[in-house]
């Protein structure tokens, strides 16, 4: 596991929209921002490119006001914020038509019914999606005359997600889109970002679901404490550190050096309890048949063969030390 | 996952006048669906106006009681709309964080507030009409200057938006909320708007003139009980509100 300082994004992970060649839609650098004598965000450095990145971290981790620094909520104590070029408060004007906005909760007149609402935010932009397209889209259609006070709060959620994407913007700032929301909701929100993503909207989105980053994200930056602990692809962040492992059981007493020599140099193996193997290292289909031939040529029936794989529930676990959502 | 070009960027603000007047009518509609908010701008001021015209409780000193009354009941009108209603539907916008979504939107925010101010004009244009439409059925006979009476209703605006939003700014929702209604009622009565000022020990009065309602009233009835001119004194008391009041919500109104 490296440790970015600054980060640096998407070294030797898959190609992905030629995201290495794209200039940042966002760039943090040395964010400190304090409420009183708590300090918020701690000196937060963080590099977002084209594409959906995950900001992850626990409660009370910096997330929120990170990106609402960016979204010009916030005035950082020091540090700068840069999102698509241009400077969140002072440039303001120009930044808002080219960003979407989904908050944490509300945002909606208490009375406005939710096609209303939606239509009202199309209206102030130039270009604005076809708004029964996407209510059809969301699913939202059922709300008739409902106003948004009775909305059920999956309701109130996908209406505001509508209410960031209506605008035609460049990046989206989703703050926590799926928290509350039952599984077949959750989907539908993925969905939604992953069309985003193909039709070239970048995503920015806060979360504390590990497989809600880990599905989503083109790039995933882990927050604990104020700061970015660790940057990277899913792929990158969950290689690294510890290895991922394979287990089998079989008839003890194996002879576990002939095995090691078999495995590529990198790979760690021994025999954890009488009968029961384990194999650490890079796990691949490679290294699954080498074991397994190697069984084979042994006379051994590898039985209960397992393959974990590191998540980045392990990953934030190693870096904290605590539970995502302790 | 495939590109279905739905959502391909074409990001940009719609036209500065379009984005003010589509708020204007949002506000506008959320104030006129609202029955709590009807019930202060509209049934109350209506109430005020048939009862106490048709039903001889209060002492209006000379003259017929609708002559004495309306011009009070349109300086109710205007401050339960500027200061009451709007005092109230801001501070829960900003609770439940419309201003903020808005905020982040194409509209800046000085647009925002226009609007705000469009949609109080609007309704209290339609007060207006209400209003004087059931005074002349009660035989209402108006003297004095029509651009008097506006320059009144505009500043009286102007005084209770700023008074208003700065509650709203600053306050809690719920705060405002029974804070706006107190001050409501207590300028109801004390505010010469159905009391004739003049009922009031005389310490008491001139504190009482210096009120922002108290102003607007006495300035409303000087023209159109009394058929004065320019009434400067309470134009003059209405301006310092406004000015004050304005600047102080525009120095201390918090967002979220």
């Amino acid at each position: 596991m490296e440790i970015l300082h600054p980060p640096v994004c998407g070294a030797g992970g898959e190609p992905r929209l030629g995201r290495m060649r794209s200039e940042p839609v966002v760039q943090v650098h040395a964010l400190v921002k304090r409420y009183g004598t708590k300090t918020a965000v701690d000196g937060l450095d963080l590099v977002a490119r084209a594409g959906v990145t995950a900001v992850l971290g626990p409660n009370g981790a910096g997330k929120t006001t990170t990106v609402e620094t960016c979204e010009g909520y916030r005035r950082p104590d020091s540090g700068t914020v840069r999102v698509l070029g241009l400077d969140p408060v002072r440039q303001a004007r120009e930044l808002h038509p080219r960003i979407g906005v989904m908050l944490q909760s509300g945002g909606v007149y208490s009375g406005a019914r939710a096609d209303e609402m939606l239509r009202h935010v199309a209206k102030l932009h130039a270009h604005p999606l076809d708004v029964d397209a996407l209510i059809e889209r969301l699913g939202l259609g059922g709300c008739g005359r409902t106003t948004y006070r009775r909305l059920s709060g999956g309701q109130q959620q996908r209406l505001a997600l509508a209410m960031a994407v209506v605008g035609r913007p460049e990046l989206v700032f989703l703050d926590e889109p799926t928290a509350g929301l039952d599984p077949q909701a959750r989907r539908g929100t993925w969905d939604l970002v992953r069309d985003l993503r193909a039709d070239g909207v970048s995503v920015i989105l806060t979360t504390h679901y590990m497989d809600e980053a880990e599905q989503l994200a083109d790039d995933v930056a882990i927050i604990d404490g104020g700061r970015v602990i660790a940057q990277g692809t899913p792929e990158e962040l969950c290689r690294g550190g510890a290895e991922n492992t394979l287990r089998f059981m079989g008839r003890p007493g194996l002879d576990v050096g002939s095995l090691l020599k078999a495995l590529p140099a990198d790979c760690s193996a021994a025999e954890l309890t009488p009968g029961s193997y384990r194999v650490v290292g890079k796990v691949n289909p490679q290294l699954l048949a080498t074991v397994t031939s190697w069984c084979a040529q042994h006379g051994v029936m590898p039985e209960k063969i397992s393959v974990e794989r590191h998540t980045l529930e392990d990953v934030f676990l190693e870096l904290t030390g605590k539970e995502l959502r302790a | 996952m495939t590109a279905t070009g739905m959502y391909t960027p074409k990001p940009g603000a719609a036209p500065l006048g379009r984005m003010i007047a589509t708020q204007a009518v949002l506000e506008t509609k959320m104030l006129l669906r609202n029955g709590e908010q009807l019930l202060l701008t509209v049934v109350i001021p209506t109430l005020v106006l048939v009862l106490f015209s048709s039903v001889d409780i209060i002492d209006t000193d000379e003259g017929k009681a609708v002559d004495f009354l309306t011009p009070g009941v349109l300086a109710l009108a205007v401050m339960s709309t500027a200061f009451t209603g709007q005092a109230i539907a801001t501070g829960f916008e900003r609770r439940y964080g419309v201003l903020k979504r808005l905020a982040s939107s194409p509209l800046p925010r000085w647009g925002l507030m226009t609007a705000k101010t469009a949609s109080v004009l609007v309704t209290e244009f339609l007060q207006v009409i209400l209003l004087t439409v059931i005074a002349f059925a009660l035989g209402w006979s108006p003297h004095g200057n029509p651009l008097s009476v506006l320059l009144l209703l505009i500043l009286g605006t102007a005084a209770f938006s700023g008074l208003g939003l700065l509650m709203a700014g600053t306050l809690k929702a719920e705060a405002t909320l029974a804070a706006a209604n107190l001050v409501f009622l207590l300028l109801l009565v004390g505010g010469a708007v159905m009391v004739p000022l003049s009922k009031f020990p005389s310490g008491a009065q001139d504190v009482l003139g210096l009120l922002p309602i108290t102003a607007l009233s006495d300035g409303l009835r000087d023209v159109l009980q009394h058929g004065a001119g320019v009434p400067w004194g309470d134009l003059g008391i209405l301006a310092v509100w406004a000015v004050a009041g304005l600047a102080l919500a525009g120095r201390f109104f918090r967002w979220e």
